[in-house]
């Protein structure tokens, strides 16, 4: 199936540098957003071999988390208001962040505010427990989000 | 209302463990609510499987009977018995509705309802058993009609929604028929007689007027299920891991009903309980099922003193 790219020209930032962390997420109690960032910063974006960093969809202002609670928010930026792979970023940062994290914890994902054309819908598709469950048993869309997630790894 | 008396305390009576995936929906079987018969219930799962539970005469607990598997490809979202509680139905992801017959303490398959494009989201049977209803993500709800010989043959699709239709459910005496929607209404159904064509006849919608009262500020998050016992206590379970069981209120003060919180279960389970359901019966039962795995039987009880 060959389509056109939904947004042929990103603009590419370059990766921030990065302080070294301990390997062990569980090892102490503090989740701290930059700790979930780590987590997130190097998934590969659906449509440009470049992370969601250095596309500038993600960066460490994304992630809100309250561990008392043990819920996390992460908010977006997609590239282009009309960006229909916003969902599947949505399905990658929440697929990530589920093998991250214990099940108690709760993960809210939204785009940025005023950055996609259907914010509202979006939003709402993105955090719908019973579509991103029904995405998830999607072959195809599976395999896409895998290919985002490993795609660093070697 | 006695009810509003008394101190209450939800008891967790079981935690049952078996489906290997999150527990979307249980249903009690009818048939079951009488006092000399062994209650039984369904549940279904992300692990594509359903399960019936028996309660032993014996122990008083329930076990698991029966999974039901090798049938659904996706997970099963949903699960109904037929009033006389002689047939099962599950709706599934892969598109197509299941109906199940206990035959001789097995249960086996013995319909499977397709075309539906995508995920069958609800299945509900009317009060007499006549008719069937199912919808999904593809924005249609389809009326099934009962034929001798465990024959269903489609009679309408029913197109209106604009958007996935997540629930449908019968009025529990009339053939009225009632769909819930991604698109924010809740649709009405209904036909003139048995040949007639099914429309719908009202969209409620945000503002609707026949609207009496909206609880909020008790789940902070997603209420995925609701259900009201014999005795008019709603039971609501949400992503907040908790459930709330509400009552009307004494307070005759507005026009129409109003209704306060009775209890509420925090941490009933480890994540997000989808399916609250009172046993049909006498005993004040109720099962819960959760993104954990899990099922729960409570009780209802009141504390001494």
């Amino acid at each position: 199936m060959t389509l056109g790219l939904i947004n042929a020209n990103p603009v590419v930032h370059a990766k921030k540098e990065r302080v070294a962390r301990s390997e062990d997420p569980h090892g102490d109690d503090a989740v701290d957003p930059l700790e979930i960032y780590d987590y997130v910063r190097d998934i590969r974006d659906p449509e440009h071999p470049y992370s969601l960093e250095q596309l500038s969809v993600l960066s460490e202002e994304s992630i809100t988390v309250d561990e008392k609670l043990g819920r996390i928010l992460i908010t977006f930026t997609p590239t282009i208001q009309h960006c229909s792979m916003a969902t599947v970023i949505g399905l990658c940062l929440r697929v990530k962040l589920m093998a991250c994290f214990p099940p108690h914890f709760k993960v809210d994902i939204k785009v940025a505010p005023g950055s996609h054309a259907d914010e509202e819908s979006v939003n709402k598709q993105l955090n719908d427990k019973e579509r991103v469950a029904a995405a998830l048993e999607n072959p195809n869309l599976r395999q896409l989000v895998d290919e985002c997630l490993y795609s660093n790894e070697l | 209302m006695e009810l509003l008396d008394g101190n209450l305390e939800l008891k967790e009576i079981q935690n049952l463990q078996g489906h290997t995936d999150r527990v979307w929906s249980i249903a009690w079987n009818p048939a079951t609510a009488a006092a000399d018969v062994p209650a039984v219930f369904a549940s279904c799962s992300g692990d594509k499987t359903v399960r019936i539970w028996e309660a032993s005469p014996s122990t008083r607990s329930w076990d698991c009977k029966a999974v039901l598997e090798e049938t659904h490809t996706r997970t099963v979202r949903s699960c109904a018995w037929s009033p006389s509680g002689k047939l099962l139905a599950t709706a599934s992801f892969d598109a197509t509705t299941a109906i199940w017959e206990n035959v001789g303490g097995d249960f086996e398959c013995v319909s499977t309802l397709e075309g539906h494009e995508n995920e069958v989201k609800s299945v509900s049977w009317n009060a007499s058993g006549s008719l069937l209803a199912t919808c999904g993500r593809d924005r249609t709800v389809w009326i099934w009609e009962v034929m001798p010989g465990n024959e269903f043959e489609c009679i309408e699709v029913l197109q209106g929604h604009t958007q996935d239709v997540k629930m449908v459910q019968w009025h529990p005496t009339m053939d009225i028929l009632f769909s819930c929607s991604y698109d924010n209404t809740v649709k009405v159904w209904w036909s003139e007689d048995a040949e007639g064509d099914w429309s719908c006849v009202q969209t409620l919608g945000e503002s609707s007027k026949n609207h009496l009262c909206t609880l909020s500020g008790y789940h902070d998050r997603t209420i995925f299920s609701v259900h009201w016992s014999r005795e008019g206590i709603i039971a609501s379970g949400a992503a907040d891991d908790a459930i709330r069981l509400f009552v009307e209120s004494k307070d005759g003060l507005m026009n129409g009903p109003s209704y306060q919180l009775l209890l509420k279960k925090e941490k009933a389970h480890d994540m997000d309980v989808n399916s609250v359901q009172w046993f049909p019966g006498e005993k004040r039962l109720l099962a819960s099922g959760s993104d954990d795995g899990a099922i729960k039987i409570w009780e209802l009880e009141t504390l001494p003193g």
